[in-house]
């Protein structure tokens, strides 16, 4: 940023900008902010559907950690799934894409088919191919016993139910495979001559050039991935509808059930705001320990 | 071994790599498409993945298995996503066109909170986003995607023709605004048309998303004449007793296929989109 650059005054001309933010502005204010807030209110109150809030204080925080046992079933359900899917996709992806990441034949091609199972994102489609595929006499362990390996109840059995449909989630890593091998164009060649002239291995290499260099992007595709899975609702909807015995019961579904089954509005709304508290604590710790806001630069010239 | 042939041997290892893992990673759509013409009975418990015959029975009694046929659904699908994806575009480019050429008052703070917006997650806005449109009477309408559509609520595509459009040069704005064009001739002579593949990325991502879309169809829809496919899938899911998962593979195939034909149409265009601005998904 250049601190010595004259700033000149306004033209009218600028003041255009504002007809043309005007429907995002107002679509900020009515969609966004409004909601935003009012949701915060409505998280202190008693709010049924059919009459008006009820002021509350923290009686629904207080219930939903301390009595409501489903709640904190949920909550550390949701936080093992969003343990699992995002470095497990990140790190997917961030292998696949260091891997695709060369000159070959062929290569946008092979990238493309990649992508593919990653176009479908929550789509309830392929959640119920999940669901018929995984089922205990379905053709996953079909394979699996041809291959001498004994069946496993993927959906049945409360530890696994949960790991399977992480694996779809897993399974759809092409977006951030194309954001990283985007990052990874942009790191400079001569890093890594000079690291070979050095001696340095290929292991070596990746962990101190590769992966400095697109910190920022891992940091980004982090949040997103943090934000989607903290809120994912499809996959555990369709493939086990929460169970078995609760183990795939996401703060998602939680928050359908109490907010679109029970209309109890104010009790959906504190859950929505312990995700939001989640995902800001997460936020804030990444952009500390990163410089993830270099993505999002600003410079004052345009 | 010489050092050439090494090389060689190394690319055929690297090729064979790749067709492995992507057999692997492909397998389930491939499995999905040869179960659409299976009874029950060949689909589970065996590892055969042709099926023993090529009809499309379970393709035309999946079809009509609901109440209503899934033309209805595809009409509507297409009545709620076309529309929601030209509306973002309209108004995305214009968000991206007052950022990314005005120098105005509080641009700073303003770019900030739309920054803030990409995380602002869906859940927590979405109950009394909820109550509004139940005052405004429209639930079980599509103008609860239409309209944040319209109001450039998805700040994803803001960001992205932002971004896009910064790199656009500016001395074409200059020379346009001293042949007298105003703020809007500007806009739409001179840049739109260079931002029609931005743009083109942005439409395939809203119009993939919302097409995906399944958690918000069910909150704000409930009238089945007016569902989507997303919501036609489950209830083909939970029409009959016992499921007959041929017909409901069936359907959710070709729920998926706009979606395949679109990507290798446009391949270009998603890999693009992806690169420039980091979106989600």
């Amino acid at each position: 940023m250049n601190g010595k650059k004259k700033i000149r005054a306004y033209r009218r001309r600028d003041y255009h900008a504002f007809i043309y933010l005007a429907p995002w502005l107002i679509g900020l204010c009515v969609l966004q902010l409004y909601p935003f807030l009012s949701s915060l209110y409505y998280s202190f109150t008693d709010y049924q559907i059919t009459s008006s809030p009820v002021w509350a204080g923290l009686k629904n925080y207080i219930t939903l950690f301390t009595s409501d046992k489903e709640f904190i079933t949920s909550l550390s359900a949701t936080i093992r799934f969003t343990l699992m899917t995002v470095p497990g996709k990140l790190i997917l992806a961030l292998a696949v894409a260091v891997f695709l990441n060369r000159d070959i034949k062929g290569i946008n091609l092979i990238r493309t088919f990649y992508y593919i199972p990653s176009l479908f994102g929550g789509s309830i489609a392929i959640a119920m191919l999940w669901k018929v595929m995984f089922m205990d006499n379905g053709v996953v362990n079909a394979l699996l016993n041809s291959i001498g390996i004994s069946s496993v109840s993927w959906l049945g059995n409360p530890n696994v139910a949960l790991k399977t449909i992480c694996m779809l989630e897993i399974w759809q890593f092409g977006s951030s495979m194309v954001m990283f091998l985007a990052a990874l164009k942009q790191v400079p060649k001569e890093l890594y001559e000079a690291a070979s002239i050095d001696g340095a291995g290929k292991i070596r290499k990746f962990f101190s050039i590769t992966v400095p260099q697109i910190t920022s992007i891992i940091f980004f595709n982090m949040i997103m991935q943090t934000i989607n899975a903290l809120q994912a609702y499809t996959s555990a909807s369709v493939i086990t509808d929460g169970g078995p015995l609760k183990a795939t019961y996401l703060l998602g579904l939680k928050l359908y059930k109490e907010g679109f089954s029970y209309f109890k509005m104010g009790y959906a709304c504190a859950i929505s705001w312990v995700m939001f508290a989640i995902i800001l604590v997460v936020t804030l710790l990444l952009f500390r320990f990163s410089n993830t806001w270099v993505y999002y630069e600003d410079s004052d010239v345009f | 071994m010489t050092k050439e042939q090494k090389k060689k041997l190394n690319l055929v290892g690297s090729y064979l790599v790749i067709l492995v893992n992507g057999v692997v990673l492909l397998y389930p759509i491939i499995w999905m498409f040869f179960a659409t013409f299976k009874t029950n009975e060949e689909i589970f418990g065996t590892t055969a993945l042709l099926p023993s015959s090529f009809n499309l029975k379970n393709y035309i009694e999946g079809w009509t298995g609901t109440v209503i046929p899934y033309t209805k659904y595809f009409i509507n699908t297409a009545i709620l996503v076309i529309p929601t994806t030209l509306f973002t575009i309209v108004s995305s480019s214009l968000v991206a066109y007052g950022f990314a050429r005005f120098r105005f008052p509080g641009k700073k703070i303003l770019f900030a909170i739309l920054i803030a917006t990409l995380m602002l997650p869906n859940s927590t806005i979405i109950i009394p986003r909820y109550m509004l449109y139940n005052k405004l009477h429209w639930l079980d309408s599509y103008l609860p995607f239409y309209v944040p559509a319209i109001l450039a609520c998805n700040p994803f595509f803001s960001y992205m023709l932002i971004q896009f459009m910064r790199g656009l040069p500016r001395e074409l704005d200059e020379s346009a605004y001293i042949d007298g064009c105003g703020t809007f001739r500007v806009f739409y002579q001179i840049l739109l048309p260079l931002m029609k593949p931005a743009m083109f990325s942005a439409a395939l991502f809203q119009f993939m998303w919302t097409y995906n879309d399944y958690f918000n169809s069910l909150i704000y829809i409930n009238s089945v004449k007016k569902y989507t496919v997303s919501l036609a899938l489950r209830l083909s899911l939970d029409a009959e007793s016992v499921v007959v998962w041929g017909k409901v593979l069936a359907m959710a195939f070709v729920a998926v296929v706009p979606l395949i034909i679109l990507f290798f149409s446009a391949q270009k265009y998603f890999v693009e989109g992806i690169a420039t601005s980091g979106l989600k998904g």
